[in-house]
């Protein structure tokens, strides 16, 4: 009786999963079909499928200039993020100390924080100090928003981690830094990868900081908005797609790296 | 490792401190000075720039006006975020049971579905409704295509906004509530379905208060980020609704009143991260995300 009941349970969070995962892929799809049809307005069924979008968004000058700011900014914003989220992370999950669940609430405020009032907030700041907003106060921006995020995740990590481990390795004679090389960083190693993989992808994603903060540098999620609002061109779902395929083929590179790595490590576990 | 590479001669630091140092810092000169600028400015003459030589409560007592309507931008805002996350529970629910206790193996891939839109720009995929949406879109052409007269004028009402809010914010919901769901042991479901409770006294006496961490934390994620929403409102909901977020970027773009802005954005953050604090305190961090 009540394997039944479960059973139909099971099948309906399924079938509900499902539709939820279709719906929230829909509209990315649609853009998609958008990019791809042929002339300069969009009507479904699609008539003629092509790629003049495509080619012309690939050729533009104006678009080459945004792939270059916005893989420049998430580059930037990935390397140093992971540097100071590495050390967050032990701060915040690793080290017994006296302000810890302050700097906890701290760090999680940024996240729960409404994005477009963060960035007119240090458009603000930034106009008091005197700095003019470019890609530099961009990274500066992202930054804010991104190390708290990609330090959850390390700490996550962390959480799981053993201190013995690292007390051993000292107590054989081993000096910090070698403690650290060969004991903590493997062990985090999971965890780190991960955050660096999301630092690259919510940069590069990120619309209202760079909105506010990047001044009159673009980026492709800023000039997809000034083009949207402007009026139709099948360069926006065009430009949409190329950039959405990007991130789907970097997470996809990522996890491949990441399924490797543990891989290897299994084995040299094995062989001792 | 921190404790190596800052072990400089001076006042000795604990080791948690000096290994927050770093994220310390960037938020101090990143996080909490901007919003400082930004009670500065609230407190400006408006319409002026002249922040920390004058004082006055003239923005905030125009917001408080009874003949100003900025307020319908606030109950907006506020009602749409209540709105989103009532209706991301009963969504989401579902979804992180079945990803602690159905799908098994697949578990991994289903929550990569769900963690990749976040890594596309919100402004695209709300992009993408509209083209599904808009006459001779993917809806309407569909419908056309089999007969029927054309699909429903859904676009640019307050419906389609506060749609656009719980397309853009269930990951939110969603994940927060999987990690809550997770910190169920499954020995205390059997020892009390061997005690013989049925499965409603166990979901409402055992398994919703030990998930409810994780689901306070969904809920506060997604409230505070659907009440400082702006392009759902934008993109989809065509201005039909004047988010307060809308209001202070008109303040700070078209109008130039910095000062009346600021004092907006005020209120706003005094609310959210008045809420985000209170909840905070009552969460053990530690327990939720090391499941200890």
């Amino acid at each position: 009786m009540q394997t039944v009941g479960r059973t139909r349970t099971h099948f309906l969070i399924r079938a509900w999963t499902t539709f939820v995962v279709l719906a929230i892929y829909l509209p990315i799809a649609c853009g998609a079909l958008a990019g791809l049809s042929k002339g300069r307005y969009f009507a479904f069924p699609v008539k003629v499928f092509s790629t003049e979008w495509w080619g012309k968004t690939w050729d533009s000058f104006e678009i080459q200039v945004l792939v270059q700011n916005s893989v420049l900014i998430a580059l930037i914003v990935t390397v140093l993020s992971v540097l100071f989220a590495f050390f967050g992370a032990l701060a915040f999950a690793r080290y017994p100390w006296k302000g810890r669940r302050a700097f906890q609430r701290l760090l999680l405020l940024p996240i729960f924080f409404p994005q477009p009032v963060l960035g007119l907030a240090l458009l603000l700041w930034f106009n008091a100090l005197g700095i003019s907003p470019s890609w530099k106060t961009a990274v500066v921006a992202h930054l804010v928003w991104i190390v708290p995020v990609v330090t959850l995740v390390i700490a996550i990590q962390v959480f799981s981690f053993d201190p013995v481990l690292e007390e051993a390795a000292s107590d054989l004679g081993a000096s910090r830094l070698f403690t650290l090389r060969t004991v903590t960083l493997p062990i985090l190693w999971p965890g780190i990868w991960s955050g660096a993989l999301f630092a690259f992808l919510l940069s590069w994603g990120n619309f209202p900081l760079s909105l506010y903060t990047a001044g009159a540098d673009s980026t492709i999620p800023k000039w997809l908005y000034s083009k949207m609002v402007a009026g139709y061109t099948p360069m926006v779902p065009a430009l949409g797609t190329m950039s959405t395929l990007t991130a789907a083929a970097l997470l996809l590179g990522g996890g491949l790296i990441r399924v490797l790595l543990r891989r290897r490590a299994d084995l040299r576990a094995r062989e001792g | 490792m921190a404790d190596a590479s800052l072990s400089a001669p001076g006042p000795k630091l604990s080791p948690g401190l000096r290994a927050s140092l770093p994220v310390l810092l960037l938020l101090i000169a990143g996080f909490l000075a901007p919003l400082l600028t930004v009670a500065a400015y609230a407190f400006a003459t408006p319409k002026s720039f002249e922040v920390f030589r004058s004082f006055t409560l003239e923005n905030l007592s125009a917001i408080f006006d009874p003949n100003n309507t900025v307020w319908t931008s606030f109950v907006w805002s506020l009602a749409l975020a209540f709105a989103c996350v009532a209706i991301l529970l009963v969504i989401c629910y579902p979804i992180a049971f079945g990803l602690n206790k159905v799908f098994g193996k697949w578990s991994g891939l289903v929550s990569v579905l769900f963690v990749f839109p976040l890594f596309v720009s919100e402004n695209v995929r709300l992009y993408g409704w509209v083209l599904f949406f808009i006459k001779n879109g993917v809806l309407d052409g569909a419908l056309k295509w089999f007969g029927f007269s054309g699909g429903p004028e859904l676009l640019y009402t307050p419906g389609i906004t506060l749609f656009g809010m719980v397309y853009v914010y269930l990951p939110f919901m969603l994940f927060p509530m999987t990690l809550g769901i997770a910190m169920i042991p499954k020995d205390l479901v059997d020892a009390a379905s061997d005690l013989g409770a049925g499965r409603l006294m166990i979901w409402r006496e055992i398994e919703l208060p030990l998930a409810m961490p994780g689901i306070l934390i969904g809920a506060l994620l997604t409230f505070v980020l659907a009440a400082g929403a702006v392009a759902e409102a934008k993109i989809l909901g065509g201005q039909s609704v004047i988010t307060i977020t809308q209001d202070i970027e008109v303040a700070f773009t078209y109008a130039q009143n910095w000062p009346m802005g600021s004092a907006l954005a005020l209120i706003l953050v005094l609310i959210v991260s008045g809420l985000a604090l209170s909840a905070m305190a009552r969460l053990d961090l530690d327990k939720i995300l090391g499941k200890r």
